[in-house]
């Protein structure tokens, strides 16, 4: 029971949050902050438990918001087999990617994906005929059971009932057989070889996990929006994700969803400084790095519990 | 053939400044293992700020003498204010640690240069004026002789220092074996900074000379900067020679698939080239085989 606090407290706050929001816009802004919290909840087993970074999530995030776009539009499939299929192809190629890079040491991955994260971007770019070019394309509404959604009052308790799941399922994940080979691996590559666990194969698993992950959101992110440009593919979009996580702390699930709502709140506050973003974005990375490595909810929480 | 003699020339052009990049890669990864991604930053910074300081009236070799040192400085700032308290720190900084604050790094640097010179697109005039060399039915612009002819320089200017001066052996020892070399006295602190100095200012000099053919922004460092990092990683990261052989070797292969497969996708051909190279060489073509003891 001690162990789901976390989780009902989070389920509170989500129920008790449209009290607290006075207009549309606001429910906007919370919308993006549990889309992003989703991502970056997948991002974070990665960078958390494997240690690796993927400077390419927003490749596979507009891979499942295209998928959302041109599969109903250009071949008439539902929006949920869309997104199926779009999450689907995110996997395959990340499954493809991943075995050659996890078997070399040193960092590979982060250039790895940021390459791939670009050619998807320059793709969707290029491929006008099929995603728009620059100017992108309308979704279809995503309907479920004959009944549209639509507005973001309906849409906020999707996406709620979303990242309540996620949180959870990540949870699991950690508390698992597999979460357990993941953590031991988190602690000594070697060891964990050691004692029998395929780093290689572990590896490669959690990357395809979070890019599957990334994948959905960008499909109901963009059914939500209702229009994709290439922009969500976009580079400073993964970079944005990996702050997230290194603000609110790698291997921690909470503090994904923490790292989510800070910075997704970050770029309002902002909006007055036009072309600072850029340099924020990066200070705050310099200076987690260098003086919160363990970023904000573990480093609190160690405190607390050594006041105790 | 011609046409081929031309593709050819412009490839080896932007090839010799990946080449650099890729140096400077090299030299910070042999020094501390960290990769770094502000590399492509301080290319952008050596051509931005040749741009300002024409613009201002200084003349051009000054210009160009104030935009590699500024860079280095810059590079070693990076390094003493960023690299070396994250590797200080109590949790003994991991290695992507180090690379998300390079990371944070390029980003700062980017965003700088945006905020103060804009997000225009300059050029200053090439060196020694415009008018193309005909060889074999192509042509030459003599920029890319300026071009290939600094990066020849630079890369026999290194050699020697590698193996002739004691500073270039300290850092060669540093890269070999860190502790060893601290236990022979040398100040692998210092050797940091150098490295950091060194590789900034390479990357600077190659923004420089590219800057009159390609023009530049202050976002072309990205670019830039990855396709010197596939460069180092097809050469074999680590390798000084592997690095200006991937450099020139990653310069061809684009301009050809630009050339004769479609130029819209021109940047994509590197980093499909990157994953070649991993699945069927993950050395890359001069890596050394490394055994690693636990």
């Amino acid at each position: 029971m001690k162990r789901q606090r976390g989780l009902f407290v989070l389920a509170a706050v989500l129920l008790l949050l449209p009290l607290a929001l006075p207009n549309a816009f606001y429910y906007d802004i919370v919308i993006r902050m549990m889309i992003n919290a989703v991502v970056v909840l997948g991002l974070n087993l990665l960078m958390g438990f494997a240690g690796q970074i993927s400077l390419g999530h927003a490749g596979f995030f507009g891979i499942g918001a295209y998928a959302a776009a041109i599969l109903p539009t250009r071949y008439g499939w539902h929006p949920l087999a869309a997104m199926l299929g779009g999450a689907l192809l995110t996997a395959a190629l990340a499954a493809l990617v991943a075995r050659p890079i996890f078997r070399l040491r040193g960092h590979y991955l982060a250039m790895a994906t940021l390459g791939l994260g670009i050619i998807i971007a320059i793709v969707l770019k290029n491929e006008g005929a099929y995603t728009g070019g620059p100017d992108g394309m309308a979704v279809p509404a995503l309907g479920l059971f004959g009944f549209a959604l639509d507005g973001e009052k309906q849409w906020y308790w999707v996406f709620a009932a979303n990242l309540l799941f996620s949180v959870w399922a990540c949870r699991n994940l950690v508390d698992s057989p597999f979460g357990r080979a993941l953590r031991a691996l988190h602690g000594s590559e070697i060891a964990a070889q050691v004692v029998g666990v395929d780093v290689a194969r572990y590896k490669a698993a959690i990357f395809v996990f979070s890019a599957f992950f990334a994948s959905i959101m960008g499909s109901l992110s963009a059914d939500y929006v209702g229009f994709v440009t290439p922009n969500v593919a976009d580079f400073f979009h993964s970079i944005e994700l990996v702050t997230m996580v290194v603000v609110g702390g790698m291997a921690s699930i909470f503090g994904s969803v923490v790292g989510a709502v800070l910075l997704t709140a970050l770029p309002q506050a902002l909006a007055t400084l036009e072309g600072w973003e850029t340099v924020t974005f990066g200070a705050i990375l310099m200076l987690f790095m260098i003086f919160l490595p363990r970023g904000l909810v573990p480093t609190l929480a160690a405190r607390c519990w050594r006041s105790r | 053939m011609s046409q081929f003699l031309q593709f050819l020339f412009s490839g080896v052009t932007v090839g010799a400044t990946y080449a650099l990049a890729a140096l400077g890669f090299t030299l910070i990864y042999n020094a501390s293992n960290v990769i770094n991604f502000a590399q492509g930053e301080f290319i952008m910074l050596g051509g931005m700020l040749t741009v300002y300081f024409v613009n201002a009236g200084l003349p051009l070799p000054l210009a160009v003498a104030l935009a590699i040192a500024l860079p280095a400085v810059v590079g070693m700032l990076v390094e003493k204010l960023a690299i070396e308290p994250a590797k200080r720190s109590s949790q003994g900084a991991e290695v992507v640690s180090l690379i998300i604050i390079t990371i944070g790094a390029s980003l700062v640097i980017r965003g700088v240069v945006q905020v103060w010179l804009g997000k225009g697109t300059h050029a200053f005039p090439a060196f020694s004026g415009s008018e193309p060399i005909a060889i074999g039915g192509a042509t030459l612009l003599p920029q890319s002789l300026w071009v290939l002819g600094g990066t020849a320089l630079i890369v026999v200017a290194l050699w020697l220092f590698f193996s002739r001066s004691l500073a270039g052996k300290a850092i060669l020892a540093t890269s070999y074996n860190p502790l060893a070399a601290q236990l022979v006295g040398i100040d692998t602190q210092w050797v940091l900074l150098v490295s950091f100095a060194l590789s900034a200012a390479l990357g600077a000099f190659g923004g420089i000379l590219l800057t009159p053919i390609t023009m530049t922004s202050y976002d072309v460092g990205i670019m830039l900067g990855l396709k010197g990092f596939v460069a180092a990683v097809v050469g074999g990261l680590g390798s000084g020679l592997g690095a200006v052989a991937g450099g020139l070797l990653v310069g061809i292969v684009e301009a050809m698939a630009a050339g004769y497969i479609s130029s819209a996708y021109k940047d994509a051909v590197p980093f499909l080239l990157i994953f070649v190279i991993l699945f069927f060489l993950p050395r890359g073509l001069f890596g050394a085989k490394i055994t690693e003891r636990v």
